[in-house]
């Protein structure tokens, strides 16, 4: 700073120490209720100090779920939520790419209106058109099953643009020079346009795999047997009149929160590369 | 902008932009078209006949105290999150802004919860605040202020907007960071040269030239707090308390409507209006970014 003043600084830090206790305390409080026993968690106020029950919470959600509301294994949802989550990332990335590869680099009777069709998909979230949407799903079969809990969510448009914008900006003279070498269009996407989309993949698919795995209104419409992470810690805690199973629903929020938050953190890079690159 | 050189394949193209154009007909244009017809017509209550209705489900829409009810809480909410996420984003951007040292190590503490899912951070919260067992609820009722969210609409919706807000502070203080990292330290240095201290230097200098990202920001928390936090309300509040709910959003009750009340069109009707919020917010997002270009 221009000033360099010792107090301003540590102010700083102490402001800034503070946000981020605030920002994890939630966090932290959740971990802690994960690892005690319900009667512990129930004489309020709860212990700070975390229990000794770890493992056997973990283990019993993990394999077991929660004994109130008579449930599938937390394992089963956390596989679910990522079939889910990886499913629709990469095939957002794929079919965003193919189609940004036909707008760039082809000339065709309807191109601008078929850059515009996905350009409307923008201004029609799940949430305006949940009624007919839920019906076109049911009446294809794809009631809580996989194709259901993916399909209907992997078109994009924000992806598409990211790529347009990325084929625009590389050089003709490389379009040429594989003309040249005889490459045809899918060999030119393949050899020349994918190595070097690779960066622009990996922040994608860190933002997407996020969207896919905390994705919540849509399973929770066309889900049923097939239960996500998500909707598993909605139904723990729906047990009506009944007690709510306290630690096994912090330890499955834990674990529900375990992979974003991992890639975000490994693949901090790429994914502030996508946060900005997305909203462009 | 177009590329001078491309390939001449003619039915290539099309095979390449299928995909996303038939899921983009049959999951996206086709049921908005349905929901924009649906909103004009009325079913009897077995589904047998319809019958256009035409305006009938607005005007009773629009008549409907509930729905001026969920309004008024949308637009509460939205604003109470916005304000609450930017301010303290903000707030801690500046900060973590002056700090060389450990820099990246705070950035890195405090955008992790952008992957924590509305839904979690509901729960989060609401085990925090839940009063009988709640860690804070404890807190608030020992200092007598008879904490119960569940009865208390005020509460109710106080606790939504934190959790919502949460979870946003790290987009916004990512953002931020990022805008305030690009101002040039020559003209702050030239302020304080001239004598201006850090608060004046922040309100003339540095906030004037943050106003294109806190003007982006804003669109996307708004959208953020109309559309994205539906799990948050789903998982804490269930809309509720009371009826009409303190905290039924317009998405929580088109949800509601639909599918628990089972009324077609008055949530085809709903549905209409979100559709007309969500393309004037896409369209000033759009025209907004094209002018950040010439900032």
């Amino acid at each position: 700073m221009v000033e360099n003043r010792k107090w301003m600084i540590a102010f700083s830090h102490v402001m800034l120490v503070l946000g981020v206790v605030v920002v994890a305390f939630p966090i932290y409080v959740a971990f802690v209720a994960s690892t005690h026993t319900l009667q512990e968690i129930a004489q309020a106020p709860m212990s700070l100090i975390p229990g000794d029950r770890f493992v056997e919470n973990y283990v019993q959600a993990l394999t077991r779920g929660s004994t109130g509301a008579g449930l599938s294994p937390v394992g089963d949802m956390l596989f679910n939520s990522l079939v889910m989550a990886v499913v629709i990332a990469v095939v957002k990335i794929v079919i965003s790419m193919m189609s940004a590869f036909a707008i760039v680099y082809f000339r065709f009777p309807f191109r601008m209106f078929f850059f515009w069709l996905i350009f409307v998909t923008l201004m029609l979230p799940v949430e305006v058109r949940i009624l007919p949407t839920f019906e076109v799903v049911a009446d294809l079969g794809m009631l809580d099953s996989y194709a259901g809990l993916t399909v209907p969510l992997v078109a994009s448009a924000t992806a598409t643009f990211l790529f347009r914008q990325f084929f625009l900006t590389v050089p003709d003279e490389l379009t040429e020079a594989s003309r040249i070498d005889g490459a045809g269009p899918l060999r030119f996407m393949k050899d020349v346009l994918l190595p070097l989309s690779a960066t622009n993949i990996a922040a994608l698919f860190v933002i997407m795999f996020i969207y896919g795995w905390n994705q919540y209104l849509w399973p929770l419409l066309i889900t049923d047997d097939l239960v996500t992470v998500m909707i598993g810690i909605k139904r723990m805690l729906s047990v009506g009149d009944g007690q709510i199973d306290w630690p096994i629903v912090m330890a499955t929020t834990m674990l529900a929160m375990v992979p974003p938050v991992l890639v975000v953190v490994l693949m901090q890079r790429w994914f502030v590369k996508g946060l900005v690159d997305t909203e462009k | 902008m177009h590329k001078r050189v491309t390939f001449g394949n003619r039915l290539l193209p099309y095979a390449l932009v299928a995909p996303q154009i038939a899921i983009t007909l049959v999951f996206f244009i086709w049921p908005a078209a349905q929901a924009m017809t649906q909103s004009f017509q009325r079913e009897d209550p077995f589904g047998l006949r319809t019958t256009w209705v035409w305006f009938q489900n607005f005007e009773r829409l629009f008549a409907d105290p509930a729905y001026f009810s969920s309004l008024q809480v949308t637009a509460v909410f939205s604003v109470a999150v916005t304000v609450l996420s930017m301010a303290t984003a903000l707030w801690l951007a500046v900060m973590a802004d002056r700090v060389v040292k450990a820099a990246t190590a705070y950035k890195t503490l405090l955008i992790w919860p952008y992957a924590v899912a509305p839904a979690v951070a509901g729960v989060l919260w609401l085990f925090m605040f839940q009063p009988t067992i709640g860690i804070v609820a404890y807190l608030l009722n020992a200092m007598s202020l008879d904490w119960n969210y569940r009865v208390n609409g005020g509460q109710a919706m106080l606790l939504v907007v934190v959790a919502a807000a949460w979870k946003q502070i790290s987009y916004n203080f990512l953002f931020f960071l990022a805008g305030l990292q690009a101002i040039p330290r020559s003209l702050v240095e030239a302020a304080a040269i001239d004598g201006a201290g850090p608060s004046k230097r922040f309100w003339t200098i540095i906030f004037p030239l943050l106003s294109p990202t806190a003007f982006f920001l804003l669109v996307v928390n708004i959208v953020y707090a109309f559309f994205d936090t539906f799990a948050v309300i789903d998982a804490v509040t269930q809309g509720g308390p009371g009826s009409p709910g303190a905290t039924s959003i317009l998405v929580y009750k088109v949800y509601n409507d639909g599918f628990v009340g089972l009324n077609l069109g008055s949530s085809a009707a709903q549905s209409v209006v979100l559709m007309l919020i969500v393309i004037t917010l896409t369209v000033i997002q759009f025209r907004f970014i094209e002018r950040r270009v010439h900032y």
